[in-house]
């Protein structure tokens, strides 16, 4: 899903970083909030960041032929709700952009608008409307689609800027030729991933994540006070 | 003993699909030299092929030096990644087990099979 260095025209490169922008802007201040009203979550924060950070860093092998690499931005989404992610993705990315030539500086905007706000989006709106299936299917589908839902919007984004002779569509399903089909086995390894490893949070951290209102039906009961969910 | 089988069967399940993965992507690469290309690769060579006329606006300010370097601050990175949340995980875990036996110090007849975490957690660290 990394849009190569320069390889947006300027016009788009400018308009999806001003689209991200106050995505991220208002990230940010979700995470200072977010640690300030339950600063029992750091911990969980940074096992949110690290997360993706592992995940975006390993390029698997895909029935195509070719590799890619999962996004790991479903977690931190569950937990944290879809705008820390939007901050914590910026840093990852900026990470592969200055570090690893892997994205770039001009495509960043659009990079992190598929995979630190669409991904995360996703991931949640799955994790909410499938309220009622046990809790393990919820994190797997937030997982998967929060991973596959980045990749289409990298498809979309190189689309609009690269129409070719056959037009969006056209060239549309030529993206998603190049990235949807390598990614659906890798968000299903994802979603497999995410489910072990919100095990292991579950048990050790499970006051603390039920005070962010994870395992809330509803997401207005979020944001009850750690005293409340512990003593509940 | 339950949780556990599957925990084991997921991680099979993971291993199954990376080895099916492996074999059917080899079988489909069409075996004009590299196989298992990035697919962002591979999108940036689908538009210098269909847009010759595209030249990148911009380069890249730090590019590794070889497929090595690459491969190696790749690996930093998930090295980095790693560490921190076993860190993270390690912490947790520590301090949910403090909290049970503080919990079960101050409530001893109390059979609950979630203790009521941690009201003395700050306490507990002396």
């Amino acid at each position: 899903m990394h849009i190569a260095e320069g390889f947006l025209p300027p016009l788009h490169a400018a308009a999806w970083t001003a689209v991200a922008a106050p995505f991220v802007i208002h990230g940010t201040r979700a995470i200072s909030r977010t640690i300030k009203e339950h600063p029992e979550a750091t911990l969980l924060l940074g096992a949110a960041g690290a997360f993706t950070f592992v995940l975006s860093a390993i390029k698997l092998p895909s029935v195509t032929g070719s590799s890619s690499h999962p996004t790991g931005a479903g977690l931190g989404a569950v937990i944290f709700r879809p705008p820390v992610m939007a901050a914590l993705g910026t840093i990852v990315l900026l990470f592969q952009a200055l570090l690893l030539a892997h994205g770039g500086l001009t495509t960043l905007g659009a990079n992190v608008f598929s995979m630190a706000v669409v991904g995360p989006w996703v991931g949640y709106a799955a994790f909410r409307l499938l309220g009622r299936a046990p809790f393990s299917i919820r994190i797997f589908a937030a997982m998967a689609l929060a991973n596959l839902a980045t990749y289409v919007m990298t498809a979309t984004q190189l689309a609009l800027a690269f129409p070719g002779q056959n037009g969006f569509v056209g060239a549309w399903s030529a993206f998603l030729g190049i990235f949807a089909i390598t990614q659906v086995p890798l968000a299903v390894i994802e979603g497999l991933v995410g489910v072990l490893i919100f095990k292991a949070l579950r048990s050790w951290a499970g006051p603390e994540l039920s005070a962010l209102g994870v395992f809330s039906r509803r997401p207005d009961h979020a944001g009850t006070k750690v005293e409340e969910a512990i003593h509940a | 003993m339950r949780k556990h089988a599957s925990t084991l069967a997921i991680l099979l399940a993971i291993v199954a699909l990376f080895a099916v993965a492996m074999v059917l992507g080899t079988r489909q690469s069409t075996g004009d030299g590299e196989t298992f290309i990035g697919t962002d690769s591979a999108a940036t060579t689908h538009i210098e092929e269909n847009h010759p006329g595209y030249t990148p606006w911009f380069q890249t300010i730090f590019e590794p030096s070889s497929g090595e370097v690459e491969s190696g601050l790749f690996a930093l990175q998930a090295a980095l990644g790693a560490g921190a949340l076993g860190f993270v995980l390690g912490t947790m875990r520590e301090r949910r087990r403090q909290r049970r036996s503080a919990a079960d110090d101050s409530s001893r007849p109390v059979s609950d099979p979630e203790p009521a975490c941690d009201a003395a957690e700050p306490q507990s660290r002396g």
